[in-house]
Parts: C-alpha cells; sequence; structure tokens
C-alpha cells in the first residue's frame, strides 16, 4: 500500500470515528442491524477506564491537568484479519464495541462501502441536522451589540 | 514479525476471570505445593501454556516489568501480546524484573540475575513463572513450612533437575527471596520463598 493510499484510509477511519463518537449507541446498532456482519472476535474485551483531560487557556497559556474522563474502549478482529479500534467517552461498552467494529469494517474492503452507505452516512446526516436545529434555535435569540455614538461630536 | 491482525485474544470475560485467575494463583501461594485449576478461558500466544497466559493477564500491568527467556524471546510473539493486553513492559535486565516467564525452564539461568528484593521492600523480588512438564506425574517432592500442615507432597516433573538446592538460597536470604510459580496447561502450583524441600523421592 503506499502512503498515499494508507493516509487517505487513516483520513476515513478519522472521519468515521468522530461521526460515530458523537452518535448514540441505540443508533449505531439501529444501523449496523441492517449489515450481514462478518465473522469477528473480541480481541479486547470492551472496559470501562480513565483518561486524564488536559486543557490550556489561550493558545499560549501552559497545560494542566482538568480532570478525568471516563473512556470506553474495545479492539474488534474480523475473520479476515482487519482490526479495529473504539475508544467513547463514557461507560458505554456495547457503544466501545460497535465502533470498533465499524472501524475493522472501514478498513476492510469489501463492506467499507456498505458500512458508509448503511450506517456513516446516515449518522452523519443525523449530527448535521442537529446542529443545524441548534444553529436555527441559537440564531433566534441572536441579540447584536453596537454602540451608540454619543452626540458630543 | 507479528502483527496486532495475527495476535491472540485474552481473556473472553476480563474481570471474572482475573478475578478466578488470582483466586487461584492466591490458593496456590497460600498452600505451597498443592496444585490448583485456572478456569479461565483465554488466548495464549505460541510457546506459552494457558495458565501462564491466565496469571500474566491477571498480575501484569505497565508497573511490572517483564523478563522472558529465550524460548518465549524466540520470536515478538509473547512479547506483543503482553504488550497489548496488559501493556506490561519486557525488559532486558532480569535483575530489574518484576516477573520471570520461563518457557524451558532446564535453561533457567542463575537464581542470582534475578532479583531478591531488598531488606526493607522483600516484595520487590522476581517472581518466576516456569512451564514445566507435569505437575501430576513424576518425582515426589515433599514440603514443609508455612502454609502446609505437616508436609505436602508435590508429584512433578520439574526441570532444571537442581531447582529445589538452588532455592535453598531462600533459605539464608529471608525475608529476602524467590518466589516460584509451577505452570502446566492449566495447573498451577507455587513455592514460596517459605516453603522448604524436606524429602526427595522417586
Amino acid at each position: 500500500m503506499t502512503v498515499m493510499q494508507e493516509n487517505s484510509r487513516q483520513a476515513h477511519r478519522k472521519a468515521a470515528m468522530a461521526v460515530l463518537a458523537h452518535s448514540a449507541a441505540a443508533d449505531i446498532a439501529g444501523h449496523l442491524a441492517a449489515i450481514a456482519l462478518p465473522a469477528h472476535e473480541n480481541l479486547r474485551e470492551a472496559e470501562n477506564g480513565l483518561v486524564m483531560v488536559r486543557g490550556r487557556i489561550g493558545g499560549d497559556g501552559a497545560p494542566f491537568n482538568l480532570g478525568e474522563a471516563t473512556v470506553s474502549r474495545a479492539a474488534v478482529r474480523l475473520a479476515t484479519g482487519e482490526v479495529g479500534f473504539g475508544y467513547t467517552l463514557g461507560r458505554d461498552r456495547e457503544k466501545a464495541r460497535m465502533i470498533a467494529l465499524c472501524d475493522a469494517l472501514v478498513q476492510s474492503d469489501d463492506f467499507a462501502g456498505l458500512v458508509e452507505a448503511k450506517v456513516l452516512a446516515p449518522l452523519r446526516a443525523a449530527i448535521a441536522l442537529r446542529q443545524r436545529a441548534k444553529a436555527a434555535e441559537t440564531a433566534a435569540t441572536r441579540v447584536d451589540f453596537y454602540t451608540l455614538v454619543r452626540g458630543e461630536g | 514479525m507479528t502483527t496486532i491482525s495475527e495476535l491472540p485474544p485474552g481473556f473472553a470475560d476480563k474481570v471474572l476471570s482475573a478475578q478466578s485467575t488470582f483466586r487461584s494463583v492466591m490458593d496456590a501461594m497460600a498452600r505451597p505445593g498443592a496444585v490448583q485449576r485456572v478456569a479461565a478461558t483465554v488466548g495464549a500466544p505460541a510457546g506459552m501454556m494457558r495458565g501462564t497466559a491466565a496469571i500474566a493477564l491477571t498480575l501484569f500491568d505497565h508497573d511490572t516489568p517483564i523478563w522472558l527467556d529465550a524460548s518465549m524471546s524466540k520470536t515478538s510473539e509473547v512479547a506483543g501480546w503482553l504488550k497489548f493486553h496488559a501493556s506490561a513492559p519486557v525488559v532486558a535486565d532480569s535483575s530489574i524484573s518484576h516477573f520471570a516467564l520461563i518457557g524451558d525452564a532446564s535453561a533457567l539461568p542463575d537464581l542470582g540475575r534475578f532479583s531478591f528484593g531488598t531488606n526493607e521492600y522483600p516484595d520487590r523480588s522476581t517472581t518466576l513463572i516456569l512451564q514445566v512438564e507435569s505437575l501430576h506425574q513424576g518425582p515426589a517432592f515433599e514440603l514443609r513450612g508455612p502454609g502446609i500442615d505437616g508436609a505436602a507432597i508435590l508429584q512433578a516433573k520439574i526441570k532444571p533437575a537442581d531447582l529445589f538446592e538452588r532455592l535453598a538460597v531462600n533459605a539464608a536470604l529471608f525475608p529476602r527471596g524467590i518466589d516460584v510459580v509451577l505452570v502446566h496447561d492449566d495447573a498451577i502450583a507455587a513455592i514460596p520463598r517459605t516453603a522448604r524441600l524436606a524429602a526427595h523421592g522417586g
């Protein structure tokens, strides 16, 4: 595999991970049910853990530890050898497992298109819809502040 | 080079398997010479027995440096598997390791190459995990010491043949010393540093 292909595949997995992590577990499960899943096994059982979230104030602020966040992770391997990893905020182990499964499917040539069409695209549309609705709600309450020029000339 | 796509899986049920394996190891340590079983379902890389793999997943983590003998480090499979499932660092210097995995016990290096702990922290010694040929048949070893009511008989085919003679340093070094866990398939038995060989039958 050339470097170009490798990079584009990584970008693809990254984009898929962003969509999946922001979707509800029930939605992912609903869309996954539409696919005839290939044989797979749990390489790493889904587990909960903590990660330290670091923050900094402003672009030039010193990094500090903001606090710990609960994270679930899993690794799934398809019978054909592709290994997918799933990480998500929260304690939903099943969600982490499904994300890992989707990540593995995205890497498989046979299933990449199918997952994109049946799972990722609808989820992405739902996220966009939510964002638009929120933006519209926010826009309706927008107030423009401006300063009146005092007539002292 | 083993890629991640060929790694054997870990425990099927992480929490319960680790708990039951921990119980087996604890019982083995508390009753020297008594054979315990590891019931957990576990995938193991080539060269590693089921019991060894279960102990590794239960006791190893990123804080426990692991030393592998020549037969375990022949391929990168065991090291890769340990790193992925237990995030345990594999070290080349056996004297700083907390656990040593010995696949081919007949080539067990001199015990002086492992850590005996310090008088302040005798628990910082290396625990040897030794894969042996059998824990059911073979010569009988009569053990005495704390945790044994009278004497315990361990029937095992143990290599190296002079293992107990070598472990005699434990008597002189106490509280420092080396603990040994013997593994055959899913059977385990422990020889903690307080156990003494009383008699050795054929």
